[in-house]
């Protein structure tokens, strides 16, 4: 007799993931419509939500197009890799206590090393499209994404060095008195910076530029192709939400509401932020991106994980 | 950093700003009474045409549009015989308005002309023939040109003043 409780948490993860995923495009386009005095897509089903049902019909039905000059493996393999890595990324996201599908002891590198062979996705993409333009967009995400990547582990060393511990799970209880985004503010804020940059959102879509570089490295993308570069962008935003969640504000923890309400409307809130993020600010340029990573990002980040080291020895 | 979130914050505001977009189909726009929309043939406060068949009109049209045929009364009054608008390659320039001596083409704050067949589009004078007089309801063409009555010609009969030979306006 095998044991069903992980199954049943693995489909349920899934289910979850992916219609939030789906459901985002249109949480997106509403509050983008919303901070731009617009009304956004309201009109298929109630408050617009059959827009989503209607995308997907649409993308499917979409010719599914390989450019003859592509390289044609790794143009199938790309769009695959960046959902897959994201998907597996959850498999150490805790929903609640114990509802997680592993629950593994180097639980934040394994989100680490999940996010970071995201990378390996828009390399691929821009590398077998043949095109110039996602040539180079490919090329600003590989740039950008090991640079951010690299203050990115570092910002979570403080709050690993706090908790002592890597395992998830741990981290979370270790916050039951004070959520870890007191103590690790710089952290967090170097964080988040990170990883809106670890999914290539605005502000940080170079790699995708629609103004300069038509749509980067996936424009010669199309039908569900391209609805799976999508797809893996969403997903990409509810995990960064969610590890911010978890690390910085508590996790599940929190009062009369049961534990899985709270992390939700803690992800929710933070994927809401995304998208003002999206809504508010410009985007840089590629050297300013590259100087910010690695002159005033890098440092800070160190600077606070000596300081909290220092303080952890000191035994404060 | 402090400008990136202040303006953070200013976007974050307006989700509590009035939305400006008019749901069309349910709530219409407010039309300026001098839209360029649908195109219509006027008539006099009298309720005679006031079309005098000047083909003006079809001349000053960039797209050539226009297409009618002059023909007389039995006062010896032109007005048209047909009068056609192809509203498929109409771009609602104005220019037929603006060319009319005689006020009778007009353009009005109507836009929703939409057809399924294309043929539709084609509007003849019984379509573009309005009731009233359009956007200058005292004015009346034939009051300020005059009339020849019968075997009277312009300015012939008692108390009227010739009128005014028109080459001698010439520069």
């Amino acid at each position: 007799m095998i044991n069903l409780y992980p199954l049943l948490i693995i489909a349920a993860v899934l289910f979850v993931v992916l219609n939030l995923a789906g459901g985002l495009i249109w949480v997106e386009r509403r509050l983008l419509a919303l901070w731009q005095d617009r009304y956004g897509p309201n009109r298929v089903g109630p408050f617009g939500l059959g827009q989503v049902v209607a995308d997907s019909v649409k993308l499917f039905t979409k010719e599914d197009w390989i450019p003859p000059f592509a390289d044609k493996a790794a143009f199938v393999l790309a769009p695959a890799v960046v959902v897959a890595t994201s998907l597996l990324a959850f498999a150490v996201i805790p929903f609640a206590a114990g509802f997680v599908v592993a629950d593994l002891s180097i639980g934040i590198l394994f989100l680490l090393a999940m996010s970071s062979l995201g990378v390996y996705s828009v390399v691929l993409a821009g590398w077998s499209s043949n095109n110039k333009y996602a040539l180079l967009g490919g090329l600003r995400a590989a740039a950008q994404m090991l640079s951010y990547e690299v203050f990115m582990g570092l910002s979570l060393m403080g709050v690993v060095v706090l908790a002592g511990s890597f395992r998830i799970t741990d981290i979370v209880n270790a916050q039951r008195h004070m959520w870890y985004v007191i103590p690790q503010f710089a952290g967090f804020v170097l964080f988040f910076i990170a990883g809106v940059a670890e999914t290539r959102r605005l502000p940080f879509d170079l790699a995708e530029a629609e103004s300069e570089l038509i749509a980067g490295f996936h424009s010669e993308y199309s039908g569900m192709k391209f609805g799976m570069f999508f797809v893996g962008e969403y997903i990409g935003v509810i995990l960064i939400s969610a590890m911010l969640t978890l690390l910085y504000f508590g996790g599940w923890l929190g009062p009369v509401l049961p534990a899985p309400v709270w992390f939700g409307i803690k992800t929710l809130f933070f994927i809401c932020v995304f998208i003002l993020l999206r809504g508010a600010l410009p985007r840089p340029r590629f050297d300013q991106l590259m100087s910010w990573g690695w002159k005033v990002l890098l440092p800070l980040a160190l600077v606070n994980l000596l300081i909290t080291g220092a303080f952890v020895l000191a035994g404060v | 950093m402090w400008s990136l979130l202040r303006s953070m914050w200013g976007v974050f505001l307006h989700a509590f700003h009035r939305r400006v977009t008019i749901q069309y189909p349910e709530e219409k726009a407010i039309l300026p009474p001098r839209y360029r929309g649908r195109i219509v043939l006027s008539r006099d406060p009298d309720g005679g045409e006031r079309c005098v068949a000047c083909n003006l009109c079809a001349v000053v049209c960039p797209t050539a549009c226009i297409s009618l045929q002059a023909t007389e009364d039995e006062h010896g009054r032109r007005y048209p015989e047909f009068f056609r608008i192809n509203f498929s390659r109409c771009i609602f320039c104005g220019y037929c308005e603006e060319a009319c001596p005689t006020y009778a083409i007009q353009l009005t704050p109507d836009f929703e002309m939409g057809e399924y067949r294309r043929q539709n589009l084609v509007y003849e004078k019984d379509d573009l023939m309005i009731a009233g007089p359009g956007k200058y309801p005292d004015y009346n063409f034939w009051r300020v040109a005059g009339v020849a009555i019968g075997d009277k010609g312009k300015g012939v009969a008692e108390r009227e003043a010739p009128p005014t030979d028109v080459h001698s306006l010439m520069p």
